[in-house]
């Protein structure tokens, strides 16, 4: 262990350098907790500027409004379906794409030319209009599974399933085999299993890109309605005005206007991701060098 | 002997890479329509496309899009910005996670370090819907946070999502905002990395804090520094289609309109669906390249290969 010199300029370094860290992740923090505190302040104290990070004249108002607007609901409900369909039909893809490409070409002769196959897609797209186009042909307009089966196939989780699948003992599967297991059953009993904590990893990143997806939704959604969370989010963000508000009762208006409310559903939207984020963080410097590939 | 070639034979006869085949049937049949279909349909660029004609039935015309394109006057303007905004993201984007990083080094207490680190990494996973969202009602000239400070100091409002000048300053601020937290843990893995040693050996021969930060912490993190800088060249058309798409207005089409944006506008709004792809395509194109470019160069330098 090395001995730490401590003389008067490293103290004062290293104190400032606490006293600048603490401020610098404020700074970075403060716009959100400035949302947080809005969504919970009256009215009068929003316009008025009074609010910073603490909420003034506390209420739940732009909550209950929020809560009580059929729009929303349905829109987090349209989230959740694509979330859950999302999630699973991409799971169930990686893991059934990894498996054959993880064995080595001599088990598995065309696994080069599948490689390519997918890699291709990873360094070369279609753009915009051909994409749109493609999946309007193919009759998904306005329907859940356009938010899906578009990017119900991912690349990058196949190379990382591929990856962890190609670091278990060869063994594995030779003895499964020597029992008798086919090769479904081997993936099924004995790869699987294995697996959970990578399955659940991609999960998460599966889960934050179908609850952070907007541009989707808004091409692909005709109606409103069929409008994910964050599709809606930006019709409210760009529109800046609340259409649904004359149902509500006035004694809820009194304290609530489009900056309260709309900083109530930013909040809530953000609730789901910031529950999974702090799990995801050693997962992603292990992902470092595919990460920039991907860019 | 015999039993070798007993196992052999249970292989080899049990052995059939059906199932491999079928395992991957799924995940082939969808890229080929929602990949590969696209990558066909690029062919659009090339047509007067009309919708209710179809890709056989629209007229081709060449390189007439291209041309097109090129003699509006907005496209050059436009490929400009793309470009200043990328490099301007890409400069600062080292600088200032690298300099947290090292900071954050110096730091022994790991709750603490812990704390930064999380705090910083929280934008990373919010859509730039939402931080879109939060930045239009800060900065807003009228009532947002920034401006009642800036009035509270006695300066005038400033309209800074509307204001050309402003608006890049405001893109790369944000974008930093964002992807700050991810950098600065590559970052300080690399410096994680780092031989031990070495800073044992400089600190006998009485280096302090400053100089061993600067002659072996920054040199140690080269390979990493210079890796991501050329991978990042491959993105250099993608100026952050989400981010600014969110936050511009006409107002600021001359400084922040980028080439995502552009044929999102040509395509989608314009309806122009060939000219929309052929921006596209001259996008891909020259992306490739950068691609291609950078990972020559990320081998030359950094001996680094992804294959």
């Amino acid at each position: 262990m090395m001995i730490e010199r401590r003389t008067p300029s490293r103290v004062l370094f290293l104190y400032a350098n606490y006293i600048f860290l603490t401020l610098f992740s404020l700074t970075c923090l403060f716009p959100i907790l400035h949302m947080a505190a809005m969504s919970l302040s009256s009215n009068s104290a929003v316009t008025a500027g009074w609010v910073t990070i603490w909420p003034v004249g506390f209420n739940l108002d732009s909550y209950k409004y929020i809560f009580g607007n059929h729009i929303f609901l349905q829109t987090v409900l349209v989230s959740f379906e694509r979330l859950f369909l999302g999630v699973s039909i991409s799971l169930i893809l990686t893991v059934l794409a990894a498996y054959p490409l993880s064995k080595s070409n001599l088990k598995f002769r065309s696994r080069t030319i599948y490689s390519w196959y997918f890699v291709v897609t990873m360094i070369f797209n279609g753009g915009l209009i051909p994409t749109f186009m493609v999946v309007k042909e193919t009759g998904l307009m306005d329907s859940i599974w356009a938010l899906v089966i578009p990017s119900a196939v991912n690349v990058f989780n196949i190379v990382l399933m591929l990856n962890f699948f190609r670091t278990q003992p060869i063994e594995l599967e030779e003895s499964a085999q020597m029992d008798g297991a086919g090769v479904w059953r081997t993936l099924w009993s004995i790869y699987l299993p294995i697996s959970k904590p990578s399955l659940a990893t991609i999960a998460l990143f599966t889960i934050i890109f179908h609850w952070n997806s907007w541009f989707d939704g808004m091409i692909y959604m005709n109606s409103p309605s069929n409008y994910p969370l964050q599709t809606y989010l930006r019709t409210v963000i760009v529109a800046r005005d609340l259409t649904n508000m004359n149902g509500s009762d006035l004694s809820v208006i009194a304290n609530i206007s489009n900056r309260t409310v709309l900083a109530a559903q930013l909040f809530v939207s953000m609730l789901p991701v910031l529950c999974i984020y702090p799990f995801l963080q050693k997962y992603f410097v292990k992902g470092l060098v595919l990460g920039s590939v991907k860019g | 002997m015999c039993a070798t070639m007993q196992t052999k034979g249970i292989r080899k006869r049990r052995f059939s890479t059906g199932a491999y085949h079928m395992m991957l049937l799924p995940a082939v049949i969808l890229v080929l329509i929602y990949s590969y279909g696209p990558i066909m349909g690029i062919a659009i660029a090339f047509q007067d496309f009309v919708p209710s004609r179809g890709w056989f039935g629209s007229e081709w015309i060449g390189l007439d899009n291209f041309k097109y394109v090129f003699g509006m006057p907005d496209t050059m303007k436009v490929i400009g910005n793309t470009l200043l905004i990328s490099f301007m993201k890409i400069i600062v984007g080292i600088i200032f996670p690298l300099t947290l990083a090292i900071l954050l080094n110096e730091v022994k207490n790991v709750v603490f370090k812990r704390s930064v680190q999380t705090i910083v990494y929280m934008p990373y996973f919010l859509s730039w819907i939402i931080l879109s969202g939060i930045l239009i009602d800060i900065l807003s000239p009228s009532g947002g946070i920034v401006n009642n400070f800036l009035q509270f100091l006695g300066m005038e409002p400033i309209y800074f999502l509307g204001d050309g000048s402003w608006f890049r300053f405001i893109i790369v601020a944000s974008h930093i905002w964002k992807e700050l937290g991810f950098d600065t843990i590559v970052y300080l893995a690399a410096i994680l990395s780092i031989d031990k040693s070495l800073y044992e050996a400089a600190a006998l021969d009485g280096a302090g804090h400053m100089k061993q930060a600067w002659h072996i912490t920054l040199p140690g993190m080269r390979p990493i520094i210079v890796l991501l800088s050329v991978l990042s060249l491959g993105n250099v058309l993608n100026a952050g289609f989400d981010q600014v798409f969110n936050l511009y207005s006409p107002q600021v089409y001359a400084s922040g309109d980028i080439l995502d944006t552009y044929v999102f506008r040509i395509g989608m709004e314009q309806m122009q669906y060939g000219v929309a792809t052929a921006v596209g395509l001259f996008k891909s194109i020259v992306s490739l390249i950068f691609i291609c470019v950078s990972y020559l160069l990320a081998y030359r330098i950094a001996n680094y290969r992804i294959f």
